[in-house]
């Protein structure tokens, strides 16, 4: 019988090469076509090494410590160039003492970096301020930081139990001012949520232009409803619901028959179907004489 | 064979896996070469409407994605003779073709001509409890079958109900649901030597696969190279193999008979190299190259240089004329043919309606194979070629892989085997019930 193990071959004869693979090359070529065996090398293995080697840099505290301080100072060293150096502040659209509000929320200390602006946040505390409607801010090439403000314009006087503050068209607080004199071109309202229905109040008023002189001011009622006050105390107490077409239909009986200038205290349409004239003291009595009716009267 | 009915039965379910999965191997283990073919299953036969070819043998399910042939080692006969050459062999095929089609495959289909394969027939009756026929009916009546004495160490290879007879009709193909008394069943059971079943189950969990069904090359060549009307009038298939000869008999779609002769192309081959002095290889080349069995007055005239590399100048300058090649030749074919022929007697051929036979595999490329055939086996006589298979290259689409192309067709599309069906077993917790019911009724 041949021996059963292979002749060993010598040195430098042809080696005829087995064409069969290995049991082992066999096992391996049938893993390495295994679907989640290959995706697993592909990226598991990869991902691996590369969380191995980034954990095992990073676990030690002294080398994240000055990985962070060489990454601040990198790039401290590109925001300190004088390139990004803003070195002042430009505020446009501002009153000059809306300008020093401003500078003084802001609050920024220059000159510093543009990467150290946070100029999102800046802008939200400006526009915290009353009298601005609108803030851009930017960084200008130069080195300037430009504040664009569009500020509110007033258009009421409030005057509220404290104080008088303004009012825009809209309602919204624009400043405080210390006497009515002070904005006297500004027509006046007065009573507890006024200012939400200032837009009400601006049509009424601008209905109410052939009153112009004589007009006081407007009162809002129980947050509810106007009352029109003229001067020699005379009231117009206008309905809740559509007051402008109320003061209108007024004006109108003014105009005709001169309604306004006579001895009233106060013109009531709040109820719409039935108007009700308060006549002052003195002027009752005159009618009722003048209709024959004598009343006992007492000084009480 | 109950043990091995339980583990065809379990190389069923694994194929139904391998089928899920949708990938398996084909495994043509013969004496000259080691065939593996991977398939692909893509579901359902998505081409039938298409190309209007029908379902015809489940061909258009499965897609050949990976082919590989080597040259076989340690098997001679069809049987595993050094059983880690075998395996190497295994290996390379099966490495290749995995690597062509860049997947894994788990599962494997084999098939190999040798073990001697022998052939019974097998009947069976029952008589119908309803008369209508269930599939327990044709499970019982595959059980009633009388199993004869197949000898020791042989085992079941295949057991295909061939003809079901149910009261006096016969030729029924599928009995289930038609109405009867008694049904009636044809089997056709083949055994081979368990040892080399053994030996090559082993060898394939050796190359790490999971067998998933395991087939005779007479049938696989059988199914690939007869065309559907030989198989269903009647024909024989000789698949002329390299260590062996497989021969299979076909009527009504059905094998009815397989055997092989222990004689192939490795023996002209060994002839030619005993005749002419040559190594075997070179008698392998000058086969192939100018082989042929019958000679003409041209032949003494062509002259074969025998090369060889004896180092002696007048052995190795030799020459012979190709009438002398085909002198050595055709006596060992002419044997095999004969041997053929009385096998084919023996299992009485001459009584079948057609007389139609089909010689394929790699020996059947012998030029004038077929007018010595007809003049041996009788005149009908034709050289098959396998089945088209999808994506099948154009270097394994010769006769040599009848049987690789048939395994392709026996694994997409397998026959009922005896132990595809479940013996119900007897219904007992039902009748007890029932006759617990009863005994209340008569004493409540």
């Amino acid at each position: 019988m041949q021996p059963l193990t292979a002749p060993r071959r010598a040195a430098g004869s042809v080696r005829h090469r087995d064409p069969a693979p290995s049991k082992a090359a066999y096992r391996l070529q049938r893993l390495w076509l295994t679907p989640l065996f290959r995706a697993l090398l592909r990226t598991g293995v990869p991902a691996f090494i590369v969380t191995f080697a980034v954990g095992s840099y990073l676990g030690d505290s002294d080398r994240r410590l000055a990985l962070a301080t060489s990454l601040a100072d990198m790039r401290a060293s590109v925001a300190q160039r004088p390139e990004f150096l803003v070195r002042m502040m430009a505020i446009d659209g501002a009153s000059p003492a809306l300008a020093d509000a401003i500078r003084a929320v802001a609050a920024v200390a220059l000159p510093q970096s543009s990467f150290d602006l946070d100029l999102a946040m800046m802008r939200a505390r400006i526009v915290t301020l009353d009298a601005v409607a609108e803030a851009e801010v930017r960084v200008n090439p130069g080195g300037v930081l430009h504040v664009d403000i569009t500020e509110r314009v007033p258009a009421l006087v409030w005057r509220t139990p404290g104080a008088l503050e303004l009012l825009d068209a809209s309602g919204k607080r624009v400043a405080r001012v210390l006497a009515r004199a002070d904005r006297a071109d500004l027509p006046l309202i007065a009573g507890d949520g006024a200012d939400q229905m200032a837009p009400e109040a601006l049509r009424l008023l601008a209905a109410a232009q052939p009153l112009l002189p004589r007009l006081r001011g407007l009162v809002r009622i129980g947050a509810r409803r106007w009352d029109l006050v003229l001067d020699r105390d005379q009231r117009i107490l206008l309905p809740p619901e559509n007051p402008v077409r109320a003061l209108e239909r007024i004006i109108a009986l003014d105009q005709a028959q001169d309604l306004l200038a006579r001895d009233i205290v106060a013109i009531d349409l709040r109820n719409q179907a039935r108007p009700v004239l308060r006549l002052a003291p003195d002027a009752l009595r005159a009618l009722r004489r003048a209709g024959g009716i004598q009343t006992v009267e007492n000084t009480l | 064979m109950t043990d091995l009915c339980q583990s065809q039965r379990a190389m069923r379910h694994i194929r139904k896996a391998a089928m899920q999965r949708g990938v398996m191997a084909i495994l043509d283990i013969g004496s000259a070469k080691i065939a593996c073919l991977i398939l692909r299953f893509d579901g359902p036969e998505r081409l039938r409407e298409v190309d209007g070819v029908g379902p015809m043998a489940g061909q258009s399910s499965f897609r050949v994605i990976g082919a590989h042939i080597t040259r076989s080692r340690g098997v001679h006969f069809g049987e595993i003779a050094v059983m880690n050459e075998t395996e190497r062999a295994i290996r390379t095929a099966v490495q290749a073709a995995q690597k062509m089609a860049n997947v894994r495959v788990d599962h494997a289909i084999a098939c190999f001509s040798g073990a001697e394969p022998r052939s019974y027939g097998l009947a069976g009756e029952w008589d119908l409890q309803d008369s209508v026929v269930t599939e327990p009916d044709v499970a019982r009546v595959l059980a009633a079958c009388d199993v004869p004495d197949i000898g020791e160490g042989r085992e079941v290879l295949h057991a295909q109900p061939v003809n079901f007879a149910l009261d006096h009709r016969s030729g029924l193909g599928d009995p289930r649901g038609q109405i009867g008394n008694r049904l009636a069943c044809d089997m056709h059971l083949l055994s081979v030597d368990a040892a080399v079943v053994q030996n090559l189950l082993y060898c394939i969990k050796r190359c790490d696969l999971e067998l998933a069904g395991i087939a005779s090359s007479a049938y696989a060549s059988g199914i690939s190279s007869l065309v559907e009307d030989e198989q269903e009038l009647g024909a024989a298939c000789v698949d002329l193999g390299g260590g062996s000869t497989g021969l299979s008999i076909f009527i009504k779609k059905h094998m009815i008979f397989a055997d092989a002769v222990r004689m192939g192309g490795d023996h002209v081959t060994s002839d030619i190299a005993k005749g002419l002095q040559v190594p075997l290889t070179t008698a392998e080349r000058i086969k192939t190259k100018h082989g042929g069995v019958l000679a003409t007055g041209m032949d003494d005239r062509e002259m074969i240089e025998i090369g060889c590399d004896s180092g002696d100048w007048d052995k190795d300058r030799r020459s012979v004329s190709r009438t002398e090649l085909i002198g050595i030749m055709r006596p060992r074919v002419e044997e095999i043919l004969e041997e053929v022929r009385d096998r084919l007697e023996a299992a009485g051929f001459d009584h079948l309606p057609s007389q139609q036979i089909v010689l394929t595999g790699g020996g059947s490329q012998i030029p004038g194979l077929d007018g010595l055939a007809a003049r041996i086996l009788g005149q009908r006589v034709r050289l098959g070629r396998p089945l088209r298979v999808q994506g099948l290259p154009q270097a394994v689409t010769g006769p040599a892989f009848s049987s690789a192309v048939g395994l392709c067709l026996f694994a997409a599309h397998p026959q009922d085997e005896w132990w595809d069906f479940d013996i119900p077993a007897e219904r007992y917790p039902a009748r007890s019930l029932k006759r617990a019911l009863k005994w209340f009724r008569d004493n409540w």
